[in-house]
């Protein structure tokens, strides 16, 4: 019977990241809109783009090799998992024991590496271009993210990130090097999401395109995995901010239904106050050159370090 | 209810050392000031807190010159500075961003290294206000030593100063003479330097001190 | 007897303070160099009571054997430049290089200077020490930029910036010893007091003295000029006003080092902590031998001599770093010398440049034939600097050398070195400025002399005959010192 609720909490958190993933796309070009006195269209347009996506005939390059066609479903099949794995609403789950904090880097990081791969595939610039930019944040934005891994995980004792949430809940401590952990993470989450002053989503500006660039070229049902898998991701980085740093209200697997519902409605309130200050921010800074980036994400990769020394700081000396 | 005052105490020590790395990576003047005012605005909010902390009343009074004189009339004048010397709005970083943060890190991880065992010790909470004291104290030379412009210079200057109010606050009951003087002393440092920054005007175009090196080019 | 003494000190803080004021408000130059000069000698024959009441100890002020050498050597220095200010800067006003309000403003500096200078020594504790050597930095670098050429400017500029740096690392330093003092000594003033600090030092913990005594020697040895902080010193005594370049080699550079000094014994006095010597030696050995290299391409005539001020302060430091009594003793002498012929040397100097117009040395020529009281004391001062016998240097570097030799032999290798270096250099430089064909003068200048005489004499006599109750008395310090 435990099991079997075990299962069924599992489920629920995987299907439940699929949904909330475009619609939380949505609630943020919503807010934006509304910040620039727009009306904006509705938050379940992004489903409705997806399915539009889904039933549309895939137009293929003609140099387009196998690799060209798997890599959504590889992309795609990556992020979900990784983004299942983050801890939402409950600790602890069943498969929580494969939630490694380098595991879902690892993930992460392959689906960058097929992205770029797939961008070079059909040999048009703006891909070549796309996966090249890429890969020169993906070498800042990694070791930047490990830092951060090796801060919380050097605090909390494990890389289990379902423990990791758990120590955090439970163990109520202000550390500055958490909380430089936190700046890092949110400096890596801009740049890895191709958020605003990185990069900016809503665009097909050829001279500033990172993210979309790479995606030019497909269309159809490779566009639509494509497009919910980046959701996903966007998802995947506020889940992690919201479960490490800020655990209040995450239920323990073994705590009932009750809290669980709790949990979720924590949890559905942390995305929506994420989202909303990720709309705030975006409208309130203009995008940074392209050159600059790394001078960003170099910030990012240094916070992460400095955030690792000053672990070694604590109250407890 | 202690632990939380000693972190509350190490967050605002670990938030001045993070602001101390932000005037590195700003390369804009006014950007510069204003991050210094942020500067100075959390050394208040740190000495204050020391002051509850070791029940210290004079502490507080310290803080005030923080926050008044620091966070208030120095950004103000120099803003006023920059206005009326009319100094292009970007400084050049030698060496560039990314390895000055590096050299940074190292200098925060040789601090902590040389502080925690010499400390051992001493209260918690002294102990890690003199090993973030002293980072903000190197990390304010590097910064006077890597920019050629006067006004980041006297900024770097002033947020080495900081370092030192914040160690002499975390040094448990330290006398009055030495906050107040050295409040007094950045007051006559900053008296001096605004003279020199309008010398300075009086023969060159700006405050820049590559115009200094040209000068010293022409000497043995 | 104890209210005495504390007029006394009092005095010799208060009077250069009241006379500052005094001097801000009087718009007449040669009333105010007048003043200058009063206030100069009575502090100075205030100093000269310290011999006869007995030192005592308590409140803000302290006197000891060790800050008695330092006070006396210190206001004597400060009356004589005084005197030689007054004719130097007579003859600024009427080149035209200053103007009235300038120097209004350069005495009430003087003074601030002397009472800055005066606080740091008799200072009974660390902080006020501290603040003092800070004042006295600040004082005198807008003495250096006072003639606000774009040379000047950045003389100051750069001694600013780097004086302060160290000032910083100092104040660092000291923070750390009160820490180092708190657990022993208490909450509050107690543990920034120099008498219960030395009492009490066994006690401490040992690291943070060790890691307090680095920032200490970096911080204090920028102002001493030690290499390689030393980047300030050549420009601020080029082109400052020439008796601020005798006040800082003379005086400021003692007061920083009787700072190093302080600290040293602090260390001394714990077993467990770092013996500060070979930090000192290695310091002082470095600051020797790069300003004895840097000495053969000098083009500057003010810049060369304080280059040379730079090798004898190393040679100082050398000194008190090798440590023991004759060592001490040695150190204390060649201080003592030093900074008696150092400011000999610049009043010449100055006077020099006014003749001449210019401090270029390749434009200085045959200073014997055409100035030759000018160019026979330049003479004298530079044989009695470079340690030709029978004069004062000759004996405290031989005593240096001889005691180096006696316990650490290799070392005496690189100190002879650099002293031969120096000494090869400033002869060279010499011989072209005072004989030889004479360049054209380009005025006439009322050169006081009598400083420069009085320096001189005292130099010599030192060399010759050191009276038996001074050798006494240096020794007890040199004991003090360990």
């Amino acid at each position: 019977m435990t099991l079997l609720f075990n299962l069924m909490a599992q489920s629920v958190q995987m299907l439940l990241v699929l949904a909330l993933a475009p619609l939380l796309i949505g609630y943020v070009r919503k807010l934006k809109a509304r910040l620039l006195r727009r009306k904006g269209p509705p938050i379940i347009q992004p489903w409705l783009d997806l399915i539009r996506l889904l039933r549309k005939e895939v137009v293929l390059a003609e140099n387009a090799s196998w690799l060209y066609r798997a890599a959504p479903y590889l992309i795609f099949a990556m992020i979900w998992v990784s983004a299942a794995l983050v801890p939402t609403f409950a600790t602890g789950l069943t498969f929580s024991w494969s939630a490694d904090l380098i595991a879902i880097i690892a993930l992460l990081g392959s689906a960058r590496f097929f992205l770029a791969l797939a961008g070079m595939d059909i040999g048009t610039s703006f891909g070549g271009i796309g996966s090249s930019r890429e890969a020169m944040f993906g070498s800042l934005a990694e070791p930047a993210m490990m830092m951060i891994v090796f801060t919380v995980s050097f605090v909390a004792g494990t890389t289990q990130l379902s423990e990791i949430a758990a120590y955090m809940a439970g163990n109520l401590e202000l550390r500055a090097s958490v909380g430089m952990a936190l700046v890092a993470l949110l400096i890596v989450a801009i740049a890895e999401n191709g958020r605003i002053p990185v990069d900016n989503p809503a665009t097909h500006l050829e001279l500033t395109m990172v993210h979309e660039a790479m995606v030019l070229e497909y269309s159809g049902r490779y566009l639509a995995l494509i497009e919910l898998a980046s959701a996903l991701k966007l998802l995947l980085y506020l889940s992690l901010i919201a479960c490490v740093f800020f655990p209040v209200g995450l239920a323990s697997h073994d705590a009932g239904a009750e809290a669980m519902m709790i949990g979720l409605c924590a949890y559905v309130l942390k995305l929506a106050i994420g989202g909303g200050a990720l709309a705030l921010f975006e409208t309130s800074t203009a995008k940074m050159r392209i050159f600059r980036v790394p001078d960003f994400l170099g910030a990012g990769l240094m916070l992460g370090l400095l955030a690792t020394l000053l672990v070694f700081v604590t109250r407890s000396l | 209810m202690e632990l939380l005052t000693i972190d509350i105490a190490h967050v605002l020590a670990g938030a001045l050392l993070l602001t101390s790395f932000m005037l590195l990576y700003q390369d804009r003047l006014s950007g510069l000031i204003n991050i210094y005012t942020l500067h100075a605005v959390i050394l208040s909010l740190s000495v204050a807190w020391q002051a509850y902390y070791q029940d210290a009343p004079h502490l507080y009074l310290t803080a005030a010159i923080a926050a008044i004189f620091k966070a208030l009339i120095i950004p103000f004048s120099l803003r006023h500075i920059i206005k009326r010397l009319r100094i292009h709005r970007t400084v050049e970083v030698v060496g560039g961003v990314g390895i000055t943060m590096l050299i940074g890190i190292f200098l925060v991880a040789l601090s902590l290294v040389v502080m925690l065992p010499a400390t051992a010790s001493a209260d918690p909470l002294s102990r890690e206000d003199i090993a973030f004291a002293l980072a903000i104290v190197l990390l304010g030379l590097l910064m006077m030593v890597t920019r050629r412009n006067a006004v980041s210079q006297i900024i770097g200057f002033m947020s080495l100063e900081n370092g030192l109010v914040l160690a002499a606050a975390g040094a448990n009951g330290m006398p009055l003479v030495v906050e107040i003087s050295v409040a007094f002393s950045i007051l006559i440092a900053f008296i001096v330097i605004g003279i020199f920054l309008f010398r300075i005007r009086e023969r060159f175009d700006n405050v820049d001190l590559s115009e200094l090196d040209r000068v010293r080019g022409g000497r043995s | 007897m104890s209210s005495d003494l504390f007029m006394v000190s009092n005095a010799l803080v208060g009077i250069p303070a009241v006379a500052a004021i005094a001097v801000a408000l009087e718009p007449a130059y040669r009333r105010s160099a007048i003043i200058n000069l009063c206030a100069s000698g009575a502090t100075f024959l205030f100093a000269l009571v310290l011999f006869v009441v007995e030192p005592e100890r308590g409140g803000y002020l302290f006197v000891d054997d060790l800050n008695i050498v330092f006070i006396v050597l210190s206001t004597f220095i400060g009356f004589t430049t005084s005197v030689y200010s007054a004719s130097y800067i007579d003859h600024e006003i009427e080149t035209g290089r200053l103007t009235t309000r300038n120097v209004r403003f350069y005495h009430a500096m003087y003074q601030s200077l002397m009472c800055a200078m005066n606080l740091a020594l008799l200072a009974s504790n660390i902080g006020l020490m501290w603040v003092a050597v800070e004042v006295a930095t600040l004082t005198t670098v807008l003495m250096v930029g006072m003639y606000r050429t774009p040379h000047a400017l950045e003389a100051a500029w750069k001694y600013f910036i780097l004086g302060s740096v160290g000032i910083a690392l100092a104040l660092f330093g000291t923070i750390l010893i009160y820490m180092a003092a708190e657990p022993v000594l208490g909450q509050g003033y107690d543990a920034m007091v120099w008498t219960t600090l030395m009492s009490q030092a066994p006690q401490f913990n040992p690291r943070m003295l060790n890691v307090a005594f680095v920032f200490l020697m970096l911080g204090y040895g920028t102002k001493v000029g030690l290499a390689p902080m030393h980047a300030w010193l050549p420009d601020a005594h080029a082109e400052g006003p020439t008796p601020i370049s005798a006040v800082l080699s003379g005086l400021l550079l003692n007061v920083a080092l009787y700072a190093v000094l302080r600290f040293k014994m602090l260390l001394t006095a714990n077993a467990a902590a770092i013996t500060p010597g070979p930090l000192m030696i290695t310091l002082g050995l470095a600051s020797l031998i790069m300003a004895a290299f840097m000495l053969y391409r000098r083009g500057d005539i003010k810049r060369l001599f304080a280059y040379s001020s730079i090798e004898h302060m190393g040679i100082i430091a050398f000194a008190f770093g090798m440590g023991g009594p004759l060592a001490n003793f040695a150190g204390l002498l060649h201080m003592t010398m030093h900074s008696l012929t150092k400011s000999a040397i610049f009043f010449s100097v100055g006077h020099i440049a006014q003749v001449k117009g210019t401090q270029r040395i390749a434009d200085i020529r045959g200073l014997t034939q055409s100035q030759p009281a000018l160019g026979w004391s330049l003479v004298a001062g530079v044989v009695a600097i470079i340690g030709l016998p029978p004069l004062g240097i000759f004996m405290s570097e031989f005593l240096v050398v001889s005691s180096t030799f006696a316990r650490q032999p290799l070392l005496a290798i690189p100190l002879v070195f650099g002293l031969l270096l120096a000494f090869g250099a400033l002869l060279l430089r010499l011989t072209g400025m005072a004989f030889g064909e004479p360049s054209r003068d380009q005025g006439e200048v009322k050169a006081s002399m009598w400083p420069v005489y009085a320096h001189l004499s005292l130099v010599l006599l030192a060399g010759i005959y050191l009276p038996s109750h001074v050798v006494t008395w240096f020794q007890n310090v040199a004991r003090l010192l360990g």
